[in-house]
This record gives C-alpha cells, structure tokens and sequence, in this order.
C-alpha cells in the first residue's frame, strides 16, 4: 500500500497533534459540564425535586459527551503508542481514581432515582459529585505535572522505568503547582456547569448555579493567571537540542533533550502561541461577566471559548512535547519521536475524517432534539432519571 | 521482569474482562430484541408492543450503564498496566480500539439518551430509527473490539520495525478482513443474542409462572425463541468455524483444547470425554469418536493434525531460531542503521521467531545467554494448562446445544401448539437464565487462557507484556476494582430483580391516545374482539 504516502509523515503528525487536541478540548467542552454539574448537584438543588431537574438537564446527553474521554484515551493509543504506554501506567494510581470516578458516574446517573429512599438518593447524589469533581481536579493534576517533567525513563528496549514508590507516585503528583492546575481545571469545569445550568434550567436552581459559578469563574482567572507568572519564574521548560527529524522513525531516545529556563522561551520562537493564553483569558471574563448578568447561550459559548483557550496554551506552549521526562530528558516523549507508523496514522486520519464529521452531524441533532429547558414538570413524566 | 506483577496484572485483566463480559451480551442481544419489538410496534400500532419495548428497554438501560463504565476500564488498563504490550504492538492494536470509539461507541451512547428520553420528543418512526442506532452501534461495537482481539490470536499484516523496537501495521486490510477476528465477531454477537434471548424468555417464563402479564410475557417469548433459536444454531456454526481456523493459525491452542497428544493419522478422533494429565502427556479415561475430530479441524478425511509432542518440538526449534533473530537485532541496533547486509537478512529470516526468544527472558536477561535447560522450560512454557481449556470447552459447547434444543422447542410450542407451554418447560427456563453467561465466559476462557504463554500469539509473551509497578499498585487496585465491582453487582442485581418483580408499568396516556384515534373503529361491534384483551 502505496497510498498513504500521499500526506508526508511529518504533516500526518502534526495533523495527529491537532486531532489529539481538538477530542480533548471536545471533551472538556461538553463532559466538562457534565462533570461541573456533578459537582455543583449538592449544592444548587436543595429539594429532591430541584435535583432531579439538575440530573435531567444533562441526563440524555452525559453518556454522548463521555465518548470523547474514550475517543481521546483510544486515539492517544492508536496515534501516540509510547505516550499511552508511558502515561497511563506512569500515573497509574491517579488513573485508578479517575476511573473509579467515572464508573461511579454512570451508575449513579441511572440507579439514583429508580428508588424512593433519601438515603438512596442522597448517597448517589455525593456520588455523583465526587464522579464529578475528582476527574475535573486529577486531570488538571495530570497536566500540571507533564508541564513539571514526569520522572521516567525508557530503555533500550523502550521499556518504561518509573521512578518513586507506590505511595510516593501518587502523592509525587501533587506538587504545589500541580494542585494549582488542578485547581484551575476544577474550577474551570464548575464554572461551565454553572454556565450549563443558566442555560438549561431555570428559577432557585439556576440563580444559585450563577452565584456560585461567578465566584468560581473568578478563582479560575486568578489561578490561571499565577499559573502563568509560576511558569515564567519559577519552573523549568525543555527543548530539542538538535534541529528535529519530523519524519524519522518513533523511537524517543533518538533525540537529545534539555532543560530550558522557562516553557515561555517558546514563545519568542512562535509569538502566535500567545492566542492561546489571550483567548483563555477572554473567554473565562465573559463567562464571569455573562453569568452575572444572567445572559444564557452566550455565556455557554464564553465559557466553552475560555476552555479552548485554556487547553490550547498548554499545548502551544509545550510543542513539539507531549510528556518530558525529568529524569532522563532524552526519554521525552514528543510529537516527532512518538507517533505510530506512517501508514497507521494515515488509516486512522481516513477514518477520522469520514466518522467525525458525522459524529458532528448527529451529536448536533440530539441536542437540538433536546432543546429548551428542563423544568419540574419534565422530570415528573416517567421518562427521567 | 517480576513475575508476581505478571500474575497479578493477569488476575486483575481476567478480573476485570470477565465482569465487563457479564453485560456485554445482554446488551448485545437486548438492543437488537427491543429494536425488533418496536419495529413490531411502529407497523402494527398496537399499544402493547410498546409496553413491551419500554419494559425490555428499562432492563436494557439498567444493564447498559455497567457494561459502559465497565468498558472504560478496559480501554485504559492497557496503558495502565500492559505498558509494554500497548509500545510493542499499539500501533495495529490501538487503531481498531480507536475505530471501535468513532463508529460504534459514539452511535450507541448518543443515542441511548434519546432513547429513553425521546419518547414525547420524537416521532414514532424518529424513534424507532434511534433504537435501531443504538443497536447498530452495540453490535459495530462487538466488531471493532474482536477485530483487535483477531489480532491477538492471529497476528497478520504486522512487521517488526529494529527502529522503533515495535511491531507496526504493513496492511490494514489484512488487519481488518482477518479471517480469525471476522468468525469469532459473529460467534460473539450470536452468543450475545442467545443470551438476552434467554433472558427474555425466562424472565416471560416466571411471568407465566406467576399468571402475570400474560400477554407480555407471550408475546416476548414469541420473539425471544424465533430469535434465540437462528441465534443459537448460527453460535454453533460459527463456533465450528472458529475451530477451523483455529486448527490453522493457532494449533498449540486447538491440541490443549483437545488434549490431542500426539499427532493422529488422518481423519483424527474426537475426545468426548476424559482426564488430560499434563505431566504424563496423556488423557486417561477418554472416550474417543473417530473421524470427527479431522473434520472439525480441517474440513477433509486426510489432512493430518499435529498433537502437542510434535508442536511442542516446533516450539523449540522456533525458540532457537528465535535466538538466532535477538542476535541479530541487537547487532543492528549497535550499528545503528549501518549493519552489513549479512546480519539484515538473518534478521528477515529468523525475525519471524523474535517472540519465541523473548519467552526466555523470564528466565535469563539475555537470551543469547540462555541455557538448555531454560530452553527446555520455555518450550514447556508453550503448552496452556490442558486440563481446564478442554472442560471449559466441553461445557461451552454441550451448553450450546442445549440452547439449541432449548429454543427449538419453544418455538414449536409457540408455532403449532397454540403458545401453551407446560410447567416444567416454563420452570426450566427460569432455572436455565445464568446458562448463557456461563458459556459466554468460558469461550473467553478458552480463547484468551489457550492462547498463553503469549498476548499476541508468537509475538510477545505476556511475561514481557506489563507495566514497571510495584506489588502494592496491583494490590491495591486489583482490591479496590474487586470491592467495588462486588458492590456496583449488588446494587445492579437488587435493580434488576426489582423491575422485573415490578413488571410493565401500564402506558395509560398512548392507549387513551389511541383509543381516541380509533374511535370509529372501536365502536363498530364486530371489531372490537381483537382489543379485548387491551391489545
């Protein structure tokens, strides 16, 4: 099979780089309310009643949205094999958690209202903010300890090496800087919610999301904007020391690496990156500002604006690299040393760009299915969680 | 390489999949049961096939949401503790799992919401259409995720790349149409059909039992027989063909299963029955039918099939072949892309055997450095524990034809005698639903424990396959996935018993609706019969 050499290798991992990013902004976009939901449920619905308004504005489509975690968690697999292989067993613990989370989700979606108990009800309830909260932090975690370095190293045989003990690799992530990020994430995907519920639902229960979502769209700007200044002064970056081989063969200990003074030197390579942080920044304003001011379908789009922004800095700021090692830094993981072959990457790319679009199509017509807002009497009729 | 993370990230995939398996099925088959129902529904209009759509439906969505969240975990256990497994051959295995997501999964779970939600907001042909999504997108699902689990057994269209260390995809088409992958999916969704169906008609069975909606219950079981019966003959045909290929492309596999020691002369015996004792190499107490064994394994009277002495001779001179390979690669690898043309093409020629010198690496660092007696272990190493593959296989397959019968005889009870079923037909069907789950497990038994010592058939071995965690890792989410999936099994099971206790809810509002648009109809006398019993 000739065919797949019509794209070149290095445009097929680039193009894998943007994909990559595009699932996981997806993800945050439309599970991130889902999640923020969760974790606001205690406290915008104080009756049974208010909280079965908040499960069903995002009851038919939660499961939906989730897809884009496994689509993103199948095409890091699929595109970027040394990355799945060294992230996912490198942050194992945390990972455990994520996943207890997101079974606990689900579930507690479906079993909450099918019995008339309070402590039934109540229990699923906490469970569902913790199936919502615990992601929404530990993912910020994750990329805050990438930007820090993750201590690991390959060998020869490109067999991952961790360093640190079981317990210590659990609470190794939680660097000062990383629970900023977490914060930040946390926060971040609250405040979404918040914009979901002023949206979806209306009376108590949407004025309360807006109360508290302004305060937490204000901790996000804070802890964005010390997350940067933190990452000017105060924390190493990486770079290839050798001009890179985009089209050279996956093996990550090909290319030397070292240590920078800041990420932020990229920036003066590609001043463009800069959209990323300006975007953000904008976005998570607005969101405040729209929250305040009780506007609703703006607000979801500021706030989704704000998280494109958010998740795109990271990236720009830190490609070509997707997970540096701080140990052994020629053990980096970037976009040239860790993809998968050429012809897997262009079957992928071919399927990709045949179901996506249709993803799109359908993913747009349920919602629009749906529309409108969900109110008491919706969730009375039979058909609801 | 630690072994006891080796068995302990054994225990926790085993775990894991096995549980994640006791709702696939179901979910499987059900999707399709219910779609069938209200197609029934959309052409006749009448209100009881709804109540039967909505009702099958609830188990549906109570069962659907485990098996999702189920389903997470073992996407990401590759990553988390087969590390090597997913560097080593991610990049052909991780495409299908990528697929899987875009076609299948996205369909199923975009539209199981509208599902249950969309009932007042769609009509009713919109309806029926996302049902239908739903359970294309299940059964596209059970495709992409056998075609990755195809690869494992019969590892085609992939090379290894000295480069990267890995193998890497060199047909997608091969990868795709391979034939293993293509028989066991429709195995696989067949034996998920003759699970729901199962499931409906003892479910129907106990309502009938009990004198409760009996026209429910009637009407299911009309759909579950027809349906279960196609399902259980196709499980068995099909079954016969992963035989087939199996004889083929994994033949260590097909002799433990059939405790075939030595190689027989064409057409081979059949083991019904017997004791296969691993250490002595030979199956006491069997009882033997002649011919059936060549025919199932190779279609023919005269091709010979090898037995396991024999294999495991092979096994050997492909592990010393194997060396020669390991050899080479680090030889290329120290020359860094400019090794003499000599050393490349005892790589082309060996490289084939890399995976069987890697099972030596339990054993001894360095290959090259192994002794005979670590040879002679590896080679050991490459028969699977007999005695449980060839039970396992024999209850699977007794257990399938048990259905058959099962099925067979329901339909001709609904067929021809009226739908009127004795008591103890109806008790034995109550008693038989945990069969299918029964036979669906122990077909992943065979499947996946008759395929070790390796993760991909011949080219990696599972020993090499995990991640660098530590003892305490595994233990402790090995721990917490057991208490956990106990609990969430309860509350699933506790869930289940209630609605089926509960039984349909009457749909009061359509019948209003409907009897308010057949009016006229209804009030001339001689068509009232056929609704007399709210049909």
């Amino acid at each position: 099979m000739i065919l797949h050499e019509l794209i070149g290798y290095d445009v097929l991992r680039v193009i894998w780089w943007l994909l990559l990013g595009i699932l996981l902004i997806a993800f945050a976009m439309t599970d991130g309310f889902d999640m923020g939901v969760g974790a606001l449920l205690p406290f915008v619905g104080k009756t049974d009643i208010e909280r079965r308004v908040v499960i069903n504005t995002i009851g038919p489509v939660w499961e939906g949205n989730q897809v884009w975690f496994i689509l993103g968690g199948g095409a890091i697999f699929a595109a970027w094999p040394p990355l799945y292989a060294a992230s996912f067993s490198g942050f194992y613990l945390a990972m455990f958690l994520v996943l207890a989370a997101l079974i606990l989700r689900p579930v507690a979606f479906k079993y909450r209202s099918k019995r008339d108990s309070v402590v039934w009800r109540t229990s699923w309830d906490w469970a569902l903010f913790v199936g919502g909260a615990l992601p929404a932090l530990l993912f910020g975690v994750a990329v805050g300890n990438v930007l820090l370095g993750v201590p690991f190293e390959l060998t020869p045989d490109l067999f991952t090496l961790y360093h640190g003990t079981m317990l210590g690799k659990l609470v190794g992530l939680l660097r000062p800087f990383a629970l900023l990020a977490g914060v930040v994430s946390l926060m971040m995907l609250i405040t979404h919610g918040a914009a979901w519920l002023s949206f979806k639902a209306e009376g108590a229960v949407a004025s309360r999301a807006r109360a508290i979502g302004s305060v937490t769209g204000l901790v996000t700007i804070v802890g964005f904007v010390l997350a940067g200044l933190w990452l000017m002064f105060g924390i190493e970056g990486y770079q290839l020391v050798n001009a890179p081989e985009p089209n050279g063969p996956s093996n990550p200990l090909l290319t030397e690496v070292a240590r920078t003074a800041s990420w932020l030197d990229s920036y003066s390579e590609r001043p463009w990156a800069v959209a990323g942080p300006v975007l953000g920044l904008i976005g998570m304003i607005m969101t405040v500002i729209g929250l305040r001011a009780g506007r609703e379908g703006s607000t979801l789009l500021w706030s989704k604006l704000g998280i494109l922004g958010a998740i795109s800095s990271v990236g720009m700021l830190m490609f070509p690299f997707f997970m540096p090692s701080s140990i052994s830094p020629d053990s980096s993981l970037t976009v040239w040393d860790s993809s998968s072959s050429h012809l897997t990457l262009f079957v992928m790319l071919f399927a990709t760009a045949i179901f996506l679009p249709l993803i799109l199509v359908y993913t747009a017509w349920v919602y629009k299915v749906l529309w409108g807002k969900v109110t008491e009497t919706d969730v009375t009729d039979g058909h609801s969680y | 390489m630690d072994l006891d993370i080796v068995e302990l990230s054994r225990l926790q995939f085993a775990l894991t999949a096995m549980y994640h398996f006791l709702f696939v099925p179901l979910t499987l088959g059900l999707s399709v049961i219910v779609a069938i129902m209200e197609t029934v529904y959309v052409m006749t209009r009448r209100v009881i096939w709804r109540q039967m759509t909505k009702f099958w439906g609830t188990l549906f969505g109570i069962n659907f949401a485990i098996g999702v969240a189920t389903g997470i975990t073992m996407e990401f256990q590759f990553g988390m503790n087969w590390s090597y497994y997913s560097h080593y051959v991610g990049d052909i295995f991780g495409a299908p799992l990528a697929i899987e997501g875009l076609m299948a999964f996205f369909l199923e779970a975009t539209f199981v919401g509208l599902f249950f939600f969309g009932w007042d907001k769609l009509s009713r042909i919109g309806h029926l259409v996302v049902t239908w999504l739903v359970a294309i997108g299940s059964n596209f699902s059970a495709l992409w995720i056998l075609i990755a689990n195809g690869w494992m057994q019969n590892p085609v269209g992939a090379a290894f790349n000295p480069e990267t260390m890995r193998m890497e995809m060199t047909s997608w088409f091969e990868v795709m149409f391979n034939p293993v992958a293509q028989a066991k999916f429709v195995h696989t969704v067949s034996a998920g059909y003759v699970t729901a169906s199962v499931f409906v008609l003892g479910v129907s069975a106990w309502y009938l039992l009990k004198g409760r909606h009996v026209d429910l219950a009637r009407r299911s079981i009309a759909v579950a027989c027809s349906f279960g019966l196609a399902a259980a003959l196709s499980v068995v045909v099909l079954g016969d063909e992963s035989g087939y290929l199996t004889t083929h492309d994994q033949k260590m596999k097909m002799a433990a299963m059939e405790a075939m020691w030595e190689t027989e002369e064409a057409p081979a015996s059949f083991t019904l029955l017997g004791v296969p004792d691993r250490e002595a190499r030979e199956t006491k107490y069997a009882i033997h039918i002649p011919y059936v064994m060549g025919l199932i394994g190779t279609r023919s009277l005269d091709t010979p099939i090898e037995g396991i002495k024999e294999l495991l001779q092979e096994s050997e001179q492909r592990i010393r072949s194997g060396i020669v390979a390991y050899d080479a690669l680090m030889t290329i690898r120290e020359d860094r892309g400019e090794s003499s043309p000599e050393v490349r093409d005892t790589f082309e020629e060996h490289g084939g055997n890399l995976g069987y010198a890697y099972l030596l690496k339990r054993y001894v660092d360095d290959p090259r450095e192994a002794t005979e007696a670590q040879i002679a272990q590896a080679t050991d190493d490459t028969l699977p524990e007999v005695f449980p593959l060839f039970w396992a296989f024999r209850i699977m397959v007794g257990l399938g034809f048990g259905f058959i019968i099962m099925m067979a005889y329901f339909f001709w009870r609904t067929s021809f005698r009226g739908r009127d079923y004795p008591r103890w037909a109806l008790r034995l069907a109550v008693i038989i639903i945990p069969a299918p789950w029964i036979a669906a497990e122990l077909g992943w038994f065979v499947a996946e424990y008759g395929r070790q010592p390796w993760t991909v058939d011949g080219v990696l071995p599972t020993a090499l396959s995990v991640s660098h965690l530590s003892i305490g890792d595994v233990l402790f989410t090995l721990a917490g996935f057991m208490l956990f999936y106990t609990v969430l099994f309860i509350v699933e099971m506790g869930l289940m018993l209630k609605y089926i206790r509960q039984g349909p809810v009457e749909d009061v509002k359509e019948t209003d609706v409907w009897m308010e648009q057949h009016k006229r109809r209804l009030s001339r006398p001689d068509d009232n019969s056929h609704l007399a019993s709210a049909e």
